[in-house]
Formats: structure tokens, C-alpha cells, sequence
């Protein structure tokens, strides 16, 4: 197998940039952005075609990071899948882990105890903070402002992550969350931390918007960058902050009222115009919104029991049947999709990834826009690989 | 939210000779889902988007299935009366059918303006060799673009209608579909540092001699060589 074979664009790929004369376009460039291109976000590739400095299209190669996830989930046991959850995307374990226990949850019918609940909201809202704010701070970094915000970002996400390393052991690949609860259970200290941590992000993102969201560099560059029309995000399946930029009030911890999220009082932050700025406005409010949810959290979170007394965890087998199961996870809805034939491991495990499924619409947002606007489109639509390959 | 039998009932008198039936789903779940015939799919698809009390006009997941034939083993009991005249024997008699195979397609549908669902759509194809083809419902969901291109990549199912079908997530010339259930994964094995188990297996065939953890103990202790771990 030659080179040649491997590359998506067969004979063509070798090239990262070619001339292509066509003759309803006349002279056109083709450019291969990616793999390995730090605006990327990781290994993905954008085909863009340039009709000088300007779009006129845009065919997203997927698959780098391919290791065929959903295969693995059939092959191993339904608990042994939690710990791959965390792989899909280093910055959201937490609500991976927690749609993934919600899908096998709703396939067994299993219920999970109240003080669990409140944990698995507390680490949700935690991990849409820790989300949002690196989001916001590569998405800075796109824009060219080197260094700084992404700096800022990333000292917030330090004091996350340890927060999360003293609960569950592990910065990132927390495999925390169990079907009918939490594997440990928050110590009192645990929960004082995480309560400094909340108080103090206020003022974490005063400062960050101080310095980013009247700067004028950054509104020239974003407004308008990017735009998305609600018909069409809702009729692409885009979900999660994208779609609520556009003006959509869809958020999942609404409609579907899954967990204790109804208990608590919140807004769902909607934008006006679905561009770039939008979207990063969207999540810096969602933060706060987040903020005031975890308040509540910690300070109404209930003693008792973690786990379900009666919870299954090894020799699991839940009846035949299927459940789709999704939450309202930082990058959009993330699902899982289950069928079990009653056998120790899923027969069907299927993963809705949410920056997969955003992606879709990708070359709609780009066309008319120049290749610097592309990456930050593609910086606002917020991807992980690992998630979008799986 | 209507029941599924409620939805089918309603296309039904909708489209008089669409093939709909509710596959009923045991688990605690109970998302039960309409199994849906290739001629009226993608009008059904449509109707269900544009339809004024569902109005399902997200399309969340859609996923393959993969159902490979089946050896089902069925037991009936039978009496049989004595030639001697004494009591009737009740005989248990096996008889064994071959449930054919079938890719499935499975999609789910929400709807953002009223925020209910899921309705569950499944589409069968005909087996898994050479009848593989399914009305793709891209057309009436643009979210069905990728999901359905990963599906064909995955499964080796076929969209008709889909306006850019290829592979995804795969390189164009690899041959296989991986998630299907008989998939055999390639025999290439020889790189691997430490094989152990059904892997050392594999690569056995692939060293020119043996790795050293494949050797029994010998009898005589080898002198060491350098870089080599045993």
C-alpha cells in the first residue's frame, strides 16, 4: 500500500496546496489545512478551496484519530466502558461519565440516590466551567491574541482539575460515575473546596470579559464572522451553545429535567445573531449561569447514600431491550445509545457526539469567509477529536 | 406526546399501504420505535417533520445496527399416542430455522419546538450481502449528512438519495466494514512489542523466530545479550 492509498484525497493528498483551473471558476487554490495545524484543535483537516482569499468551499476530512470506540464498547462489559467515556474528550470526562450512567440507568432502570444526583450537577456545572473556559481561551488564541487569555484560562482549569484529581484520583480521566451513583463520595472539605472555587469564579470572569468582551479588535473580528441561521442549526442537528447562539431556547437541563436540575432557579442565555462573538458570549454567560446552579447545589446537597444499595456493578446484565439516553453535556447533547440482548456487554453501543454532529454545518458557516475566519468559525464551534473520531 | 401505535395509526390513514409496524422495545426503557418500509420512508420522514402536533424537526442519533443470521432453535411438544395402546407420550420436537440477517438503521427524532420525543424510526435492509440499500433521509434532516456517511463507512449500508456518500471516518480504500459483528480484523500484528495472549498467537506467524517471552524456559541459561529483554 502505497503513501498515495492512505491519504483521503487518494493521488492528490501528497500536496498541501494546489492550483486547480477550472473552467466555470477559472484559477482556484486548493488548500489542505491540517492535520497538524495548531488551529486545528488536534488532528482534523479542512480541503479549502480559495477563489482568491475567499471560501467557496470547504470539505472536512475526518478520521486521524479513528480507533473505532463504538467497538470497543461492545466488546468489553458495560462498566468496563466508563473509563473510555473519559477518552472522548479530556475536558468533559465528568459529563461523559454522567450520560453514559444515564443511558445504562434508563436500560436497567436502575435509580440513582438524591445525594448523587447533587454530585453528578456539581461536576456537570464544574465541567461546563472548566469547558467554557478553556473554550474561550483557545478560541482567544485563534484570534491571535498569543498567550494571555489562554494563560488565564488555564489557571482556572488548574484549580479544577485538582479539584477533581483529590475526588476521583485523576485530572482528566475521572471514571467517577457508576450506574446508581458515584463511585466515592465528596468529603465535607471536598465540597468547602469546591464551594471557594465557585464563590471565587465571579470575579475570574470579570476579569477575563474585562479584558476580552468590549475589546474592539475582538468584536471587529467576530461579529458577524460565522453566521448561522436557527432553521438551519435546528434542521443539522447542531446542539448545545451553538444552537442557542442562533436563538433556539432548546437546553437539555430544561426540556428534559433529567437529574435535580428542575430544583434549581437558572436562565438558558440565548444569543441574537449566531455568529463567533455570540457564541463565545453564550458560554461566558452560561458560566455564570453555571455559578449560580452549583450555588444552589452546594448548598442544598443532601447526606445519604452515594450508591444504590441495590446497584449492580460486577456480573451487570440488564434485560434485552435499548435506551437512548442524553444529556445537556458543555459541547452540546451527548448520548448514548445502548441495546443489550442480556449478555454482560452491550450489544449496540453508540456514541452521539456532539462536536461530531456540529461539525455538519461547518462548510455552511465558512463560505464568503477568508481562511483566518475559518479557523475561528471552527475555534467557535468548539471540537475535541477524540470525540469527533471516536 | 402520542404512543407509538398512536403515530402509526395516523400515517397509516395518512398513507394508505405504507408498511409501518411498532417494534416494542421489553426493556425498562420503553422507547418503542416504528419500523418503516423503503417506498413511503422518506414521505413519512417529512410528514413527521412538518406534521402540526409533532413537528419533529431535530434529528438527534442516527446509528447502525448490525444483525447477523440466526440459528433459532425452537421446541414444540407433541403428542404422540402408543402403538401399544397404552397412554399417549408427549415427545418434545426440535425443529431449527434460520433467522436471516439484516442491517438495520436506526434514527432518532426530537422535536425542539414542543421539546418532546424521542420518536424512534428503524429502516431494514433487505440482508447484509447484496440488498443493502435505504432511502437516506439527509434530504428531509441535514443532521443525517455525517451520521448516515458513518453508518455506510461502518455497516456497508447504502443511502439512496444522499448527496455525498462516502466514506468518513475510514481512508476511501480500505475494503471492510468494521463495526459489522463478523468482521475480522487484519492480521498484522508483527510490530507488536510485547505480544501476549490471542495476539502472540497471531504474531507467532510473523517472527522469524520466536520472541523470547514465547519460549518455554530453557534448560541452559542464555548469556545475555545486549538491549534484549526477556
Amino acid at each position: 500500500m502505497s503513501i498515495s492509498d492512505l491519504s483521503p484525497l487518494g493521488a492528490q493528498g501528497g500536496s498541501h496546496v494546489r492550483a486547480v483551473h477550472d473552467e466555470f471558476h477559472g484559477d482556484l487554490l486548493e488548500v489542505s489545512m491540517g492535520p497538524h495545524h495548531p488551529s486545528t484543535h488536534g488532528v482534523f483537516r479542512m480541503i479549502v478551496t480559495l477563489d482568491g482569499e475567499t471560501i467557496v468551499k470547504l470539505k472536512p476530512v475526518f478520521g486521524y484519530l479513528h480507533r473505532n470506540h463504538e467497538k470497543l464498547g461492545e466488546n468489553t462489559s458495560y462498566l468496563g466502558s466508563m473509563p473510555y467515556t473519559d477518552r472522548l474528550d479530556y475536558l468533559c470526562s465528568m459529563t461523559n461519565n454522567w450520560a453514559y450512567a444515564i443511558a445504562v440507568e434508563k436500560l436497567a432502570g436502575q435509580p440513582v440516590p438524591e445525594r448523587a444526583e447533587y454530585v453528578r450537577v456539581i461536576l456537570a456545572e464544574i465541567t461546563r466551567l472548566l469547558n467554557h473556559t478553556c473554550l474561550a481561551g483557545f478560541l482567544m488564541q485563534d484570534l491571535g491574541c498569543s498567550g494571555t487569555p489562554l494563560m488565564y484560562a488555564f489557571r482556572e482549569r488548574e484549580k479544577i482539575l485538582d479539584l477533581f484529581e483529590s475526588l476521583s484520583g485523576s485530572r482528566m480521566m475521572c471514571n467517577y460515575q457508576r450506574f446508581g451513583g458515584c463511585r466515592v463520595d465528596p468529603s465535607a472539605d471536598w465540597l468547602e473546596g469546591a464551594k471557594q472555587l465557585t464563590d471565587g469564579y465571579g470575579q475570574f470572569l470579570d476579569e477575563f470579559e474585562a479584558l476580552l468582551t468590549g475589546n474592539e479588535i475582538i468584536m471587529a473580528r467576530t461579529q458577524g464572522t460565522g453566521v448561522l441561521s436557527p432553521e438551519l442549526a435546528v434542521a443539522a442537528g447542531v446542539t448545545g451553545p451553538m444552537l442557542r447562539a442562533t436563538g433556539v431556547n432548546y437546553d437539555l437541563r430544561k426540556t428534559d429535567a433529567y437529574g435535580v436540575y428542575p430544583r434549581f432557579d437558572f436562565r438558558v442565555p440565548l444569543g441574537a445573531h449566531g455568529d463567533v462573538y455570540d457564541r463565545y458570549m453564550v458560554r461566558v454567560l452560561e458560566m455564570r449561569e453555571s455559578i449560580k446552579i452549583l450555588q444552589q447545589a452546594l448548598a442544598g446537597i443532601p447526606a445519604g447514600p452515594i450508591m444504590d444499595p441495590k446497584a449492580k456493578l460486577r456480573g451487570f446484565r440488564p434485560k434485552a431491550g435499548e435506551a437512548y439516553g442524553r444529556i445537556e453535556g458543555p459541547k452540546g447533547e451527548i448520548g448514548f445509545y445502548l441495546v443489550s440482548d442480556g449478555s454482560p456487554n452491550p450489544y449496540r453501543y453508540r456514541v452521539r457526539a456532539p462536536s461530531f454532529i456540529n461539525l455538519t454545518i461547518l462548510e455552511d458557516m465558512c463560505l464568503g469567509q477568508t481562511v483566518a475566519d475559518a479557523v475561528i468559525i471552527l475555534g467557535s464551534v468548539d471540537i475535541v477529536l477524540g470525540e469527533v473520531d471516536r | 406526546m402520542e404512543t407509538a401505535e398512536q403515530i402509526r395509526d395516523r400515517l397509516l390513514a395518512r398513507f394508505p399501504g405504507a408498511e409501518i409496524s411498532v417494534v416494542t422495545n421489553p426493556g425498562a426503557a420503553a422507547q418503542h420505535s416504528l419500523l418503516l418500509g423503503h417506498a413511503h420512508a422518506r414521505a413519512i420522514a417529512e410528514f413527521l417533520r412538518d406534521d402540526a402536533p409533532l413537528k419533529l424537526d431535530q434529528c438527534s442519533n442516527v446509528t447502525g445496527i448490525d444483525w447477523p443470521e440466526k440459528k433459532i432453535v425452537e421446541t414444540t411438544k407433541v403428542t404422540v399416542p402408543d402403538p401399544a395402546g397404552g397412554p399417549a407420550k408427549v415427545v418434545e420436537q426440535k425443529s431449527e430455522r434460520v433467522q436471516p440477517g439484516y442491517l438495520e438503521v436506526v434514527y432518532h427524532l426530537y422535536s425542539i419546538a414542543f421539546r418532546h420525543g424521542p420518536v424512534i424510526l428503524r429502516l431494514r435492509t433487505g440482508n447484509r450481502t447484496d440488498q443493502v440499500t435505504v432511502p437516506s433521509l439527509t434530504p428531509v434532516w441535514r443532521a443525517c449528512e455525517f451520521q448516515e456517511r458513518e453508518v455506510f463507512d461502518l455497516y456497508g449500508v447504502k443511502f439512496e438519495g444522499h448527496p455525498d456518500l462516502r466514506r468518513i471516518l475510514m481512508w476511501d480504500t480500505f475494503k471492510d466494514h468494521p463495526m459489522r459483528k463478523d468482521y475480522v480484523e487484519p492480521d498484522d500484528y508483527e510490530w507488536e512489542p510485547t505480544p501476549h495472549g490471542a495476539v502472540l498467537e497471531k504474531a507467532k506467524a510473523h517472527y522469524p523466530t520466536p520472541p523470547a517471552a514465547a519460549i518455554a524456559p530453557a534448560a541452559a541459561p542464555t548469556p545475555a545479550t545486549g538491549g534484549a529483554k526477556s
